[in-house]
C-alpha cells in the first residue's frame, strides 16, 4: 500500500517539472488566459458575495490587469502593469470568505476552460499568498 | 444520555451561527477521522473542521463504519468549527465482537462502546492559504476518552477505562504539486483507540507515537491518498500492531463529504490479519 502511494506520489511530482512555459500553454496562452478571465468576471458578478465589490468597477481594466498578473504568475511571456495587490485591494474591507469566493469563482472558470488541474493548482499556489495583501478584514 | 444533549446543544448552537458558512474550499476542512476530529481517516489534521472562516461558526456530523475481518466498528459523531481556530468534537464508538466475542468469553456479538471528546487548537499557520512558505499549519489537540465497558477491558487487563491522547499535528497543501502532507505525533495509552481500555499488563506508560497521511488532490473535490498510524502494545493478551489506510475522499458538495477507504489494522484481540473496508459520510451546517 506504501509503496503504490509513493509511487504515485512520484509519478505526479515528476510530471512537473517539464518545460518551463508548459503552464502557460496548458492555459492555451493569452486567448486561453483572457477565456478563462473573462469566465471568472461572469462568475464573480454572479456570485452574491462578490458581486458588490465588481458590479461598479471598472470590470475592462480589471480584466486586462488579472491576464497580465496570471501570465507573469504562470511564467508566461508578460509584463504586470498594474497596481500592487495591497494598493489595488485597499479601502475594499475584504474578508476570508470573499477572498475563497473570488478563489473558487477562478476555479469553476478553469474547470469551465477545461485546465489541467495541475496548472490550475500553480495558478492558485502562486495567488494564495496573496491573500496577506488582499484580506483586510 | 449528556452526550446526546451535548450533541443537540453543538448542532443547535451551529445552526444559530451557522448563517454564511461556505468559507473554506472544498476538502480543505478535511473529513471526520475514526475518533471525531478533522484529518484524514486515521489521523487528525491541523485543519480546523467545518468549511467557517475566521468569523465563522460551522459544524458537521458523521458516521464512519469500519467492517475489518473479524469485527466492526461504528463512530457517531459531531464538531463545532470555531472562527477557523478551535475545534470541539463528540464521537461515540460500538466496537462490535461478532464471533470473537464468544471466544473472549462475552457471548457472541458483545459490543464494546466508547465516548470520545476532543478539542483542537489551531497554534500557527495556514496550510491552504501560505504557499509561498514550508511552513505548515500546527494545531494541537486532546481526546478524552471514557470506555463504557471497564470491567471488560479490565479483564483484559487493561488498567484503566479512560485515558487522554494529546497530540500536534502539522498539515501543508502544497498546491503546486497538488498533494497534501500531515504528520501527527500523538502522546497515548489507548489500546486500540481505548476500545481494550487504556495501558495494561505489557506497559502502561503514555507513548509517543507517529501518524502521517499523504494525498495527491485529484480535483478540487477529489482527494486519494495513503495513512499511517503507529500504536502502543500495552497488553499481554492482545497484540497491537500499525494501522495504515489507502483513501479516496470526495466532495460532491460543499454539505456532503464521503470517504471510502481500505485499512490494514493488523492483530485485534486475538485475531490477526484485520482488514476491510472504511466508509465515512460527514455532513456539515
Ligand atoms: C488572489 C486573489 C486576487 C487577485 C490576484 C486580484 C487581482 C487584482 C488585480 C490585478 C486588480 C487590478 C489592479 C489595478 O487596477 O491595477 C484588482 C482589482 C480589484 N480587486 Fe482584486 N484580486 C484578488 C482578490 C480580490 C478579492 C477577493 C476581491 C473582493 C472580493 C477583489 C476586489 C477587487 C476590486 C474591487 C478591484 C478594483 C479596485 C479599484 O479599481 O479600486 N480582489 N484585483
Amino acid at each position: 500500500m506504501l509503496k503504490i502511494a509513493f509511487t504515485l506520489l512520484f509519478i505526479f511530482s515528476t510530471s512537473s517539472f517539464a518545460a518551463d512555459l508548459s503552464t502557460y500553454q496548458d492555459f492555451g496562452e493569452k486567448p486561453g488566459l483572457t477565456k478563462v478571465v473573462d469566465d471568472l468576471m461572469v462568475n464573480l458578478l454572479a456570485n452574491e458575495k462578490t458581486r458588490p465589490f465588481f458590479e461598479k468597477a471598472d470590470q475592462v481594466h480589471i480584466k486586462e490587469k488579472l491576464v497580465e498578473q496570471f501570465c507573469v504568475q504562470i511564467d508566461g511571456p508578460c509584463t504586470y502593469t498594474g497596481q500592487t495587490m495591497k494598493k489595488a485591494h485597499k479601502g475594499h474591507d475584504i474578508d476570508t470568505s470573499e477572498f475563497y469566493a473570488l478563489v473558487e469563482a477562478l476555479q469553476e472558470s478553469m474547470n469551465k476552460n477545461k485546465i489541467p488541474q495541475r496548472a490550475q493548482n500553480k495558478l492558485l499556489a502562486k495567488l494564495a499568498p496573496m491573500h496577506k495583501d488582499i484580506i483586510n478584514k | 444520555m449528556i452526550k446526546f444533549s451535548l450533541l443537540f446543544i453543538f448542532l443547535t448552537l451551529s445552526n444559530a451561527f451557522a448563517i454564511d458558512t461556505s468559507g473554506k474550499l472544498l476538502l480543505t476542512g478535511g473529513v471526520s477521522q475514526i475518533e471525531g476530529a478533522a484529518g484524514g481517516g486515521l489521523t487528525p489534521w491541523a485543519f480546523i473542521g467545518g468549511y467557517g472562516t475566521k468569523d465563522q461558526i460551522a459544524a458537521n456530523a458523521f458516521y464512519t463504519n469500519v467492517n475489518i475481518t473479524d469485527y466492526r466498528l461504528e463512530t457517531f459523531g459531531a464538531l463545532i468549527g470555531i472562527l477557523d481556530r478551535a475545534e470541539i468534537s463528540v464521537a461515540k464508538q460500538t466496537f462490535d465482537t461478532e464471533d470473537v466475542g464468544r471466544l473472549l468469553g462475552l457471548g457472541s456479538g458483545f459490543k464494546i462502546r466508547q465516548n470520545i471528546f476532543g478539542l483542537k487548537v489551531k497554534i500557527i499557520g495556514d496550510g491552504v492559504l501560505d504557499q509561498d512558505s514550508w511552513l505548515p499549519q500546527i494545531s494541537f489537540g486532546a481526546q478524552y476518552k471514557k470506555n463504557l465497558m471497564g470491567e471488560v477491558v479490565k479483564s483484559l487487563k487493561a488498567t484503566e477505562d479512560h485515558g487522554l491522547d494529546t497530540y500536534l499535528t502539522a498539515t501543508k497543501i502544497i498546491l503546486s504539486q497538488s498533494i497534501l502532507v500531515n504528520a501527527t505525533l500523538r502522546r497515548t495509552k489507548a489500546n486500540q483507540l481505548g476500545i481494550l481500555g487504556f495501558g495494561g499488563d505489557g506497559n502502561d506508560k503514555y507513548k509517543y507515537e507517529m501518524e502521517g497521511s499523504l494525498a495527491y488532490l485529484i480535483c478540487r473535490n477529489l482527494a486519494v491518498g495513503f495513512e499511517f498510524r503507529s500504536k502502543p502494545d500495552n497488553l499481554k493478551v492482545a497484540r497491537e500492531q500499525n494501522w495504515s489506510d489507502a483513501f479516496l475522499a470526495w466532495a460532491p458538495t460543499k454539505n456532503i463529504s464521503i470517504t471510502t477507504a481500505y485499512t490494514t489494522l493488523g492483530n485485534i484481540a486475538l485475531k490477526d490479519d484485520q482488514k476491510g473496508f472504511y466508509n465515512s459520510i460527514q455532513i456539515g451546517f
